[in-house]
């Protein structure tokens, strides 16, 4: 659907932009920085961690506090999530607790979260662009009738205090960087894993502002009436996985995949593919590695047949030591890759994952040294 | 049952080419598809219209030749479409963008029958931001159905919908009512290939044209760029890295050789990774 035409940026938005007007004074009281802190089925999303690390960042470059949103049904869960706010380095913690928050709900995530930002007025709110944090993220966005940037992958403070929010745009082949320029706050989403992981400490719980949500079970139109987890088994934890070998179009076959889940299983690692192969049918989507799949910031990365287009490398840079395997010397892939293999996937993987069982093998990684 | 489905025509990202002076995109001679997520949409909705009766309008907003994708939604089995189109609307952001979209689905409504789904794609492979589907809902007061992987049922007496949505590490199943918004997910549906009949249909039908004012806008500076609180400031190419791959050398060697070669370099450049695979794999 629809978004920004973004190319060189049209001559009248460059005018605009270069004759800023003040920020009206309604907005000029909207302070400090706020992370929307991800909880479903108990658990905080890793995102919102990475995000609480960016916040602080840009919190302390504007000499502001860094504020934790939390909304949840009452219980440990949502006490656990207010407790991990502040181990992230949260100053303080925005707190709606509510029977009806117990599941995701776009009527009542956008009410509760809407009501906190008109009452305590943030300068910048980001969320994480999964599934949830885009779905209420809109919402939120449209209600307030503010800015949103989605799917930043650098964040910044500007001389003057405003948030300069860099994404990829046209599949990644250019970036751009994006003001909110007469709104208040300013709102982003950032995938997970596009930002490092901040250490975790052992501060203790602080100030806790708590909010009310007036709002009836009656007034929410969507009930959820189940939920059918992924499972273990194909749990595409896709996104966090240490190690992650992927198969592009030079697999030749969707026979051939078999030789990609080999080599990860051997080496304990997830699989996932170049969106092509999802095109073709050959793979979930949710296994898609890339600007519209999943950022990736694994230990190792090994690419089997992927070409590196720049949508798959905008995903994959992140990753400590790429490797590429593919049969065309003046692949992109190489560019980015730190080590390379000019050779057909589907004859070398069989190998690779021959060697791996051999050199891992109990009491035999200590020869691997020399 | 109507059904409106929103459409973009954007440049096939697989050949877009950036200039290497002047970073911009260079467009010409680039093909222009219609959003791959959107046929999902479109398929889904025309599925909807084939199994409970009624009419299934395509809208676009773009430039005057976003007229060939709504020609081409049209060969698919759509029955009608619609060009919002208005030099007004250039450079909207999302905000903007789903602010037009809605006046024009209000327009919709009022001109032929009110709709009971709203289908968009799950995002574009341009812009990729996932926000107009539910800018369009907030804005049109529609229950929000995003990333829907399935629709389980309709009972359209009852206006209740059951849907399948994606979510992390799973899927919910929602119980709802009409009239809503659905974005939906790829790979969700097999899309149809035209009959002979719509292809004939298509090149013959005419596609409605409104400006901003036809599509019921009367407050204009709420659209394009003086209704998009967001700005770009700056566009740039990404920064190369600086050094390519190490190549392992495949000369004249045996595949074993240069697996092994690869697995030395692996734990050269990464020592800790030999601890950490041997304990995490199955081997």
């Amino acid at each position: 659907m629809g978004t920004r035409k973004t190319k060189a940026p049209p001559p009248a938005a460059l005018g605009r932009a270069g004759t800023e007007k003040d920020l009206p004074d309604h907005f000029k009281n909207y302070r400090h920085v706020w992370v929307f802190i991800e909880l479903e089925r108990g658990e905080v999303h890793p995102v919102s961690f990475e995000l609480l690390g960016e916040g602080r960042r840009l919190a302390d470059q504007l000499g502001v506090q860094l504020a934790g949103v939390v909304l949840g049904p009452p219980g440990d869960s949502t006490r656990r999530a207010v407790a991990e706010a502040f181990a992230y380095d949260a100053d303080l913690v925005y707190l709606v607790e509510k029977p009806l928050l117990t599941d995701y709900r776009n009527e009542s995530f956008t009410k509760a979260l809407t009501d906190l930002v008109n009452t305590y007025k943030p300068e910048i709110l980001l969320l994480g662009a999964t599934t949830l944090g885009r779905d209420l993220a809109g919402s939120v966005a449209t209600t307030l009738l503010t800015g949103l940037t989605a799917d930043c992958t650098g964040l910044d403070v500007d001389a003057d205090g405003s948030l300069a929010a860099t994404r990829p745009t046209f599949g990644g082949s250019l970036l751009c960087t994006i003001y909110t320029l007469n709104c208040r706050p300013q709102m982003a989403t950032v995938r997970p894993r596009v930002m490092r992981m901040p250490q975790r400490s052992n501060k203790p719980i602080g100030r806790v502002i708590r909010h009310d949500l007036r709002m009836l079970e009656d007034e929410i139109v969507t009930k959820v009436v189940g939920f059918l987890s992924d499972g273990q088994s194909e749990n595409a934890n896709l996104a966090y996985a240490d190690v992650v070998v992927a198969g592009g179009l030079g697999l030749g076959a969707a026979d051939n995949l078999q030789l990609l889940k080999n080599l990860a299983q051997t080496i304990g690692g997830d699989y996932g593919c170049s969106r092509p192969l999802v095109q073709k049918g050959w793979m979930a989507a949710d296994r898609q590695i890339g600007q519209t799949g999943k950022t990736i910031r694994p230990k190792l990365y090994i690419a089997a047949g992927i070409s590196g287009a720049v949508q798959h490398r905008v995903g994959v840079e992140g990753a400590d030591l790429i490797v590429a395997i593919n049969t065309d010397p003046n692949a992109p892939i190489f560019d980015f890759a730190n080590i390379g293999v000019v050779a057909d996937a589907v004859s070398f993987l069989p190998a690779l994952t021959e060697v791996f069982i051999r050199r891992l093998a109990p009491g035999n990684h200590i020869r691997l040294v020399n | 049952m109507h059904i409106v489905v929103c459409i973009k025509q954007v440049p096939d990202s697989a050949q877009i080419r950036v200039h290497p002076v002047t970073n911009t995109i260079m467009r010409q001679g680039v093909p222009t598809i219609i959003n791959p997520y959107d046929l999902f949409a479109l398929e889904e909705a025309l599925k909807v219209r084939d199994h409970h009766g009624g009419e299934v309008t395509v809208l676009t907003m773009g430039p005057p030749m976003a007229e060939e994708a709504l020609r081409k939604a049209l060969t698919y089995g759509a029955d009608r479409a619609i060009l919002l189109t208005d030099r007004h609307f250039a450079g909207s952001d999302t905000l903007a963008t789903s602010f037009a979209l809605s006046q024009a689905i209000s327009q919709i409504g009022n001109s032929f029958d009110t709709p009971d789904i709203v289908f968009t794609g799950k995002q574009t492979i341009d812009g990729d931001t996932a926000q107009v589907g539910p800018g369009i809902a907030k804005r049109l007061n529609l229950v929000q159905l995003t990333y829907v992987a399935k629709i389980t049922s309709i009972d359209l007496s009852a206006r209740a919908i059951t849907v399948e949505r994606r979510s992390e590490g799973g899927t919910h199943v929602l119980k709802s009512e009409l009239p809503c918004l659905i974005t939906m997910l790829e790979g969700t549906t097999v899309i149809r290939r035209g009959s002979l009949d719509d292809a004939l249909r298509a090149a013959r039908s005419e596609i409605v044209k409104w400006n901003a004012a036809e599509a019921g806008i009367e407050d204009i500076t709420k659209c394009g760029l003086r209704g998009s609180p967001t700005v770009v400031k700056r566009v740039f190419a990404p920064t190369p890295r600086e050094q390519k791959a190490v190549q392992i050398d495949t000369t004249e060697k045996r595949v074993h050789d240069i697996a092994n070669e690869l697995v030395a370099s692996i734990f050269t450049h990464q020592p800790a990774l030999q601890h950490e695979l041997s304990s995490a794999g199955s081997a």
